[in-house]
């Protein structure tokens, strides 16, 4: 236990000290976070307000605020599919069937492998090339179901999807 | 990962339509060095004298903003020039309304217009430090961004004494984290105060007391991407283009049951039949005009011109084919309020979940004609009452598509 605390103290010390004191570098802050720790677990927020300064209350207000920053465990992948219109329009149910049938979960929850995590989300901006997905970071376009399994395979594998 | 990543921008549909200003070349530096010639209020009167209007939907009138935000600095006083009298151009690439993706081909095709015109507004209203608040979900032209920026910065159109002058400017990127509701303004600069992505009440206005309470101007892409253009061209080029009151060309974002969905540059004014003849959409049953927040038209109203006086041109096109089930949308607009809405005043917090809940009660046929007009009202409460637009547009959806689609909505 001392380990994991002394770990998370000096990787949170490191991602505050490269944005720098300040309020205004919380949300940045908490980007680095997702990418380090995948979400803001109750060891990591006290290490947070330590490092900034600011109360462990304050700091998780501002986090469950925000859609892309997770308050709660998540899988290793976040899937966020696009549900406005656009997307639903072009075949979006589809796609999201494909996908809970192949990791057997619904949309909401995390496979028992902490692989995956299934979120819907709003507009992606991808309207023109729906149904449009993300997958942590990467954006994915014009995504048929067929194609959907293809891209959780290569995250699977470890491979470029 | 980086593949994927980099897919998007490549894949962008060409932009068409019948002009093009915003989505056409561009030499970088030449507006940037002849506004450095100038005084910083002729460059503002030039912008005043374009008419043009911010592009992200409210349709402020740009020069006004920029010269509030430069006088504030002369209200300002001793104290404020004590501590550094720092002025911020935000540049809010937080596009996040449904249907709209017009900022992501210029971020993606175009993103020296957009520096350059941050570059100008910076010297127009004495400010050295710019941001860009790029939505979370564009995280993919981060690095295209960045990379523009370097190029910039090596060409002397960025950075320390731009092209020699005593004049610096520098731009930094900040990345959003998934909330519609900070493309709202003062949201936008709660959220990179390190805050909840709040609205506030105004006035003040950003350009008053902004990020970190200094004065700021918060401008849309595609307005700062238009600036380089007004400047190199000058304002009479620019009211040639567009109607008396809505001057300009405009970006639309085109998605649904069209045959050519993407990004089409037009003049402000055109009649939405001709819009949807361009982009193959002619057989529409009806047309979300400005996303979830805008208005529905159904085909009696076609021949209408989008403009700032009449068919909101916030850009955002869906059109919607003569199969397709009005109260399916209409709730897909509901529910992205009622997950968008940050909670914080309650007629858009509760009233957005009632609207809904209405919906749904529509639906299962429970719904009397007398709940729904307690709903209208309560359309109306929202309106007057909510604190940002968010509150005060999501009836748009709600009010407008059971007004065009009543009798299929309602006998079903």
């Amino acid at each position: 236990m001392e380990c994991r605390t002394e770990d998370v103290r000096e990787k949170v010390a490191r991602i505050v000290s490269k944005h720098g004191p300040g309020r205004a570098q919380l949300l940045p802050v908490l980007q680095d976070v997702m990418d380090e720790f995948g979400y803001l677990s109750g060891d990591v927020l006290i290490e947070v307000s330590r490092a900034m300064d600011i109360s462990i209350g304050e700091i998780h207000g501002v986090a469950s605020f925000y859609h892309f920053i997770n308050t709660e465990k998540v899988g290793r992948y976040v899937v966020r599919l696009c549900k406005t219109i656009s997307c639903e329009m072009q075949g979006k149910k589809k796609v999201e069937a494909a996908i809970e049938k192949e990791l057997g979960i619904r949309f909401g929850g995390t496979t028992p492998d902490g692989l995956f995590t299934l979120q819907h989300t709003n507009c992606l901006g991808m309207c023109d090339q729906g149904p449009a997905l993300m997958v942590n970071r990467a954006m994915f376009t014009r995504v048929s179901p067929e194609r959907a399994l293809q891209i959780l395979d290569a995250y699977r594998e470890g491979r470029e999807p | 990962m980086k593949k994927a990543t980099k897919a998007p921008p490549r894949k962008t549909g060409r932009s068409r339509g019948r002009l093009q200003i915003l989505l056409g070349a561009h030499t970088p530096g030449v507006a940037l060095a002849k506004a450095l010639r100038w005084t910083p209020q002729e460059v503002i009167e030039e912008v005043k004298r374009s008419q043009i209007k911010g592009r992200g939907g409210a349709g402020f009138p740009t020069g006004l903003e920029w010269e509030f935000a430069a006088k504030a600095g002369e209200k300002w006083d001793e104290v404020a020039q004590q501590q550094g009298n720092e002025k911020y151009i935000i540049c809010n690439a937080d596009e996040g309304e449904p249907g709209t993706f017009k900022d992501r081909v210029l971020l993606s095709e175009h993103p020296e217009k957009m520096f350059e015109g941050m570059a100008i507004a910076g010297y127009a209203i004495g400010s050295r430090k710019g941001f860009v608040y790029l939505r979370g979900e564009y995280y993919f032209l981060k690095e295209r961004l960045e990379q523009t920026l370097a190029d910039l910065r090596a060409k002397k159109l960025m950075g320390s004494r731009i092209l020699g002058s005593r004049f610096d400017f520098d731009v930094e990127i900040r990345v959003g984290a998934g909330a519609y509701v900070c493309g709202e303004e003062f949201a936008l600069i709660e959220s990179m105060n390190g805050n909840r992505g709040e609205p506030r009440n105004k006035p003040p206005f950003p350009a008053e007391r902004g990020y970190l309470d200094k004065p700021t101007v918060v401008n849309n892409v595609e307005t700062l991407s238009y600036i380089p253009t007004i400047i190199e061209k000058g304002a009479a080029w620019f009211t040639r283009y567009g109607i008396e009151g809505s001057t300009g060309t405009k970006l639309f974002s085109v998605s649904g049951d069209v045959e050519r969905p993407g990004v089409y540059e037009f003049e402000l004014g055109i009649i939405l039949r001709e819009l949807l003849r361009e982009v193959g959409g002619e057989n529409a049953k009806a047309v979300q005009i400005g996303g979830a927040s805008g208005i529905n038209v159904a085909q009696k109203d076609f021949d209408k011109p989008i403009s700032y006086q009449a068919l909101p041109p916030s850009g955002s096109i869906i059109v919607f084919g003569q199969g397709r089930d009005m109260l399916t949308v209409l709730k897909n607009f509901m529910e992205f309020f009622c997950e968008e809405s940050c909670g914080q005043c309650t007629p858009c917090r509760e009233g957005s979940y009632q609207l809904l809940k209405g919906l749904h009660m529509i639906e299962e046929g429970k719904a009397s004609m007398r709940y729904l007009r307690e709903l209208e009202l309560l359309c109306e409460v929202m309106r007057d009452s909510s604190k940002c637009g968010l509150g005060q547009t999501a009836p748009n959806p709600f009010q407008t598509i059971i007004r065009n689609f009543k009798d299929e909505i309602f006998y079903r």
